[in-house]
């Protein structure tokens, strides 16, 4: 690896500081992801600093029901909290299929969403990859798909996005606070991360130097159940070929509500709103389960090495919204 | 007539003794290979070839040699001429040619690890690329018959007319089973000290045959075989791939010969070993059988293509397993082999056997269901007399054995023969066998040497190799019965070419013929000195000829079951029981033979579910060249594993009467897995691993 400079951040303000003067530094969270890659010359920033003595590891309630989880709240803290546990099994669910316990350790939320693809050419600097050097195009696209994106992809990059948790707040309404020089902002979750288009560079709309000091999680309605599932190759330490996070809540039969996203199937997590549309006010049966899920794969696009997913995900997806409708049927 | 070699009396063996290393592995101070001490090392970190085919036409390294920290940077440019260029994989940086993609074409020798890699990743290079082929498909233009094939075996034979017998069978199987590129991915990586100092080379190796480098190495070098010394005593896994040097150890070398004095330090990366480390060839086989109604053999036909480097040969011995492993009167075995712009090939447990037999146990399978027979009745109805490859009496063989106490174990009765009948908690379930088979080798060459020392103690010499196998305690053991001493008695030195000369530990046969040796070099000390031998007395026993080896066919045999629980709403497979019943002569020690066939078992289940080097075509490399994309079983992937064998008595194998075990856990465990997959699902899976893409509708 590259030689680079270590420095610890003590306050919010004086690390979003140092990246805005090195236009090659780099936030260090867990560092699970960004070791790797200095490893393996996927990057070579200058500086790393530190920024998991903020004080931005603690998990707060909200005055309106909802949670707010600091940036640098380790995965298996959040994942064992009791407010995350019993308001967002999903959430827990989805942490603890990631990744290992050791690596959840030390993973924090806010590097978990700023984790980039897996792909392998991605992390091998000898072929092209347009997300590693933009313009040298996609060793994907005739390679091995095996993990790659069915929806929302393009003729730049075919890559997914790894994290779990990301799904499950995307099927939450998490929204992402972020600080930068400028001051706050907030992104919703869903919009926080980018479709690759011509740009697959660019994971994200953060800038740099913008640091994610928290993700909040808005309340979830009464009645609501949710749901984390993961399928892959192996029980564990996987990444997932296809997940689905899904918050269901049936009334008279009826789906009254209904959120779904989707992991492993494209650049971002992804919301299935075209199914959410299809099921709302829609009868809590199989056949309409089918049908949604058939609404949103209307628009995959899978290349040869990963057309099973497009079975995979209508397969999963009903069987989640089937098992969560037994159990809020009421 | 040569008799059958005199029998050792049990005492030692056959109990199950902690190992006796375990203390030193669980304190941290059990040396591995890159672990022994140095003064002042130097890290040496290789340059790969970013091209599979072509020649380096300019090697640019004036800014990897600029890096502080640096002090030496190996091209083919500079680096010392070799003696002997006759290995094409161990003939490094000789020229500018390029014959795979990850070849070592440089190395950088710096003060730190991460100083090494640094500098090697500014070495830039041109090439004059030309295009690579680097698929094996059926109908290769490539193919050819070796003269051999690995194991010293024939590549074709044939007995009788397998193709009248075919065209006249009531009952035949015809089809083409595949298996992937497979990495063996020790838990240790390939790793090695040199140190070169007063033209005597001194290597620290992970190897499963410290002897085996050593001749391999001193010619490169124009070394005498006593001027290189190489030490190995503990060795975190080998699978096969440390059975041979590969061209790190040269690259070592040559860096150390570079700096004389310096201890120069190698360990290769996880991503590395995909390239450099040997691995188990694509197979494709053509598996044909005849039977009669009711389920007798007329023929067995096993056609095998495998893949080789360009630039050495090697050719796994697939098919061999179909020439002695049920009675038919008329048997085909081929092999073929096509250069490709790949990474040199090598053994991976159980070469041969491993693949061959996924094939022939899933063509049972479908035998046994056209014939409209139970799996394990077919196998009984075609236990061979004697073996149908030489004519010869099996020394002992108990295949019917292992099969029936296998089904009890499992509950075999409760298999419903009409796939994808049951089903529980969602999951489609099925029951699955196989045959499991692998020979007892014994090759010539290892010696022991046994020294009395003072209070009736024995040190005990050979230049084995513990590969995390329990060779420190199983040899302790053997040494203990045959000088009729407790085991407390025995110090055993193994992992030293300064130690007599051993074979490699490889092909189950260390046991045999470490321990052949150190039988007779204790008889030899008994017969020169007597019981209570003067300190400092010796003797030396060498492994010697079994005569028996021409006169019976000698194997170890084993059944293996599983049940697979297919997920109906997503594919997902997993095989959360398996149980295996071997017949492998007298167990050394029960403790670490157990862990052994877990082990081989938990490495077979991974090969049937999870492992797959993805080779990518338009790159020419393995792209998946990770852990966290090459799928090895986890532990939550393993569930019940049932391990369990038959007490055999065994006279004509060796003086212990044991047949060795490192290998033939993995053999059989994929088919079974496969089999028990179609009897869950009605998919019947010929090409490995079995994933859920194959069960979504």
């Amino acid at each position: 690896m590259r030689p680079f400079d270590y420095r610890r951040a003590d306050d919010i303000d004086g690390a979003v500081a140092m990246l805005a003067l090195n236009p090659s530094a780099a936030f260090l969270g867990g560092g699970t992801n960004l070791v790797d890659h200095l490893r393996l010359g996927v990057t070579a920033p200058d500086l790393l600093v530190d920024v998991t003595r903020l004080g931005l590891d603690r998990i707060e309630p909200l005055a309106d029901g909802g949670v707010r989880v600091g940036g640098t709240v380790r995965n298996s803290d959040l994942a064992a909290d009791r407010l995350v546990r019993e308001r967002y099994p999903v959430l827990a669910q989805a942490l603890l299929s990631g990744a290992s316990g050791q690596l959840r350790n030390l993973a924090t939320t806010g590097g978990n969403l700023l984790q980039r693809t897996r792909c392998v050419y991605f992390q091998d600097v000898t072929t092209p990859c347009g997300k590693r050097e933009p313009g040298s195009g996609c060793s994907a696209l005739r390679g091995y798909q095996r993990y790659h994106a069915i929806l929302g992809a393009s003729s730049a990059c075919i890559a997914t996005h790894p994290s779990d948790m990301a799904v499950a707040m995307a099927a939450l309404d998490a929204v992402v606070r972020v600080r930068g020089r400028d001051g706050e902002r907030a992104v919703p979750l869903t919009d926080f991360h980018r479709l690759p288009g011509d740009e697959p560079q660019r994971d994200t709309v953060l800038q740099h130097g913008e640091l994610i000091t928290a993700v909040d999680l808005p309340p979830l309605p009464e009645g609501m159940r949710s749901r984390y599932r993961k399928v892959r190759d192996r029980a564990s330490y996987a990444f997932a070929l296809v997940s689905v996070a899904a918050v269901l809540d049936v009334r008279d039969g009826t789906v009254a509500d209904v959120r779904i996203a989707l992991g492993g199937v494209a650049h971002k997590p992804w919301r299935a709103s075209v199914a959410e549309r299809e099921l709302r006010g829609a009868p809590a049966t199989a056949d309409s389960f089918r049908r949604a899920a058939d609404a949103e794969l209307a628009a995959a696009e899978p290349v040869e090495g990963n057309a099973f997913k497009v079975p995979l995900v209508r397969g999963t997806l009903v069987a989640v919204l089937r098992e969560l409708s037994e159990e809020t049927a009421r | 007539m040569t008799t059958t070699e005199q029998r050792l009396t049990p005492r030692a063996m056959g109990v199950p003794l902690d190992r006796l290393d375990g203390p030193a592995k669980v304190t941290g101070t059990a040396r591995y290979a890159f672990e022994h001490p140095q003064t002042q090392p130097l890290y040496l970190h290789p340059v790969q070839a970013t091209v599979a085919a072509g020649r380096i036409t300019a090697i640019e390294t004036g800014a990897a040699e600029a890096v502080p920290g640096v002090l030496a940077v190996l091209t083919h440019l500079n680096a010392p001429r070799l003696a002997d260029t006759s290995d094409g994989e161990l003939a490094i940086l000789q020229s500018g040619g390029v014959a795979f993609r990850g070849q070592i074409i440089g190395g950088v020798v710096a003060t730190s690890p991460e100083t090494a890699r640094h500098a090697a990743s500014l070495v830039r290079t041109a090439y004059d690329e030309q295009p690579h082929d680097v698929v094996l498909r059926a109908g290769h233009e490539g193919l050819y018959a070796p003269d051999s094939v690995n194991g010293g075996y024939d590549t074709d034979q044939v007995q009788g007319d397998v193709e009248a017998a075919l065209a006249s069978a009531d009952v035949t199987v015809d089809q083409t089973y595949t298996t992937p590129t497979l990495h063996n991915n020790p838990m240790e990586p390939h790793s090695t000290i040199a140190v070169w100092d007063d033209g005597q080379l001194t290597l620290y190796d992970s190897t499963q045959g410290v002897h085996m480098v050593r001749k391999s190495v001193a010619p490169l070098f124009g070394l005498d075989p006593e001027q290189v010394r190489v030490i190995s005593p503990h060795v975190g896994g080998g699978f096969g791939s440390k059975g041979n040097a590969h061209a790190h150890v040269v690259l070592a070398a040559m860096a150390a010969r570079q700096l004389p004095g310096r201890p120069v330090k190698l360990a290769l990366t996880r991503q590395q070993m995909f390239f450099l480390a040997g691995y188990r060839t694509p197979t494709l086989q053509r598996v044909r059988l005849g039977a009669d109604r009711d389920g007798r053999f007329s023929a067995i036909s096993v056609e095998a293509i495998s893949q080789t480097a360009r630039i050495k040969e090697f050719t796994e011995q697939t098919a061999v397993a179909a020439r002695m492993m049920y009675a038919a009167p008329n048997r085909r075995t081929t092999h073929r082999v096509t250069r490709l712009d790949v990474p040199v090939p090598s053994w991976m447990r159980a070469p041969g056997e491993c693949p061959g037999m996924f094939a022939a146990e899933v063509a049972m399978d479908e035998l046994a269901e056209a014939c409209g027979l139970d799996p394990v009745e077919l196998r009984v109805r075609n236990e061979p007399e004697t073996d149908p490859e030489t004519g010869h009496p099996f020394s002992s063989r108990n295949l019917v054995a292992c099969l029936r106490e296998g089904a009890r174990r499992i509950g075999w009765e409760r298999r419903d023969p009409t796939p994808g009948a049951r089903r529980e908690n969602g999951a489609l379930v099925g029951l699955g066998v196989s045959a499991s088979v692998y020979p007892v080798f014994r090759m010539p060459g290892s010696a022991a040497r046994v020294r009395a020392e003072a209070g009736g103690r024995y040190t005990v010499s050979i230049g084995a190799a513990d590969l995390g196998t329990g060779t420190w305690t199983a040899l302790t053991q053997i040494a203990a019965d045959a000088l009729e001493v407790p085991v407390e008695h025995v110090d055993l030195r193994i992992g030293d070419t300064a130690l007599p000369p051993a074979t490699v530990a490889g092909g189950s046969s260390g046991i045999t013929c470490w321990g052949s040796a150190i039988v007779h070099a204790a008889r030899e000390l008994r017969g020169q000195h007597g019981r209570s031998p003067a300190e400092g007395a010796e003797a030396v026993g060498e492994t010697g000829d079994n005569p028996d080896t021409e006169r019976y066919a000698m194997y170890a045999f084993g059944a293996q079951f599983a049940e697979v629980r297919v997920d109906a709403d997503t594919g997902e497979v997993r095989a959360p029981r398996l149980v295996g019943v071997f017949a492998a002569g007298r167990i050394i020690n029960p403790k670490t033979a157990r862990s052994q066939l877990l082990g081989g078992m938990t490495m077979g289940l991974s090969m049937a579910l999870y492992e797959q080097s993805h080779v990518d075509p338009s790159i020419g490399q393995v792209a998946n060249h990770d852990f966290a994309e090459y799928h090895i079983a986890t532990n939550a992937d393993i569930g019940s594993l049932d391990v369990s064998w038959l007490d055999e008595d065994d006279p004509h194998v060796n003086a212990m009467g044991s047949k060795g075990i490192g290998e033939i856990g993995i053999v059989g465990t994929a088919a079974a897995v496969a089999n028990a997959a179609y009897n869950a699902t009605g998919v019947r899976i010929r090409d490995l691993p079995v994933t859920l893409d194959a069960f979504l509708s």
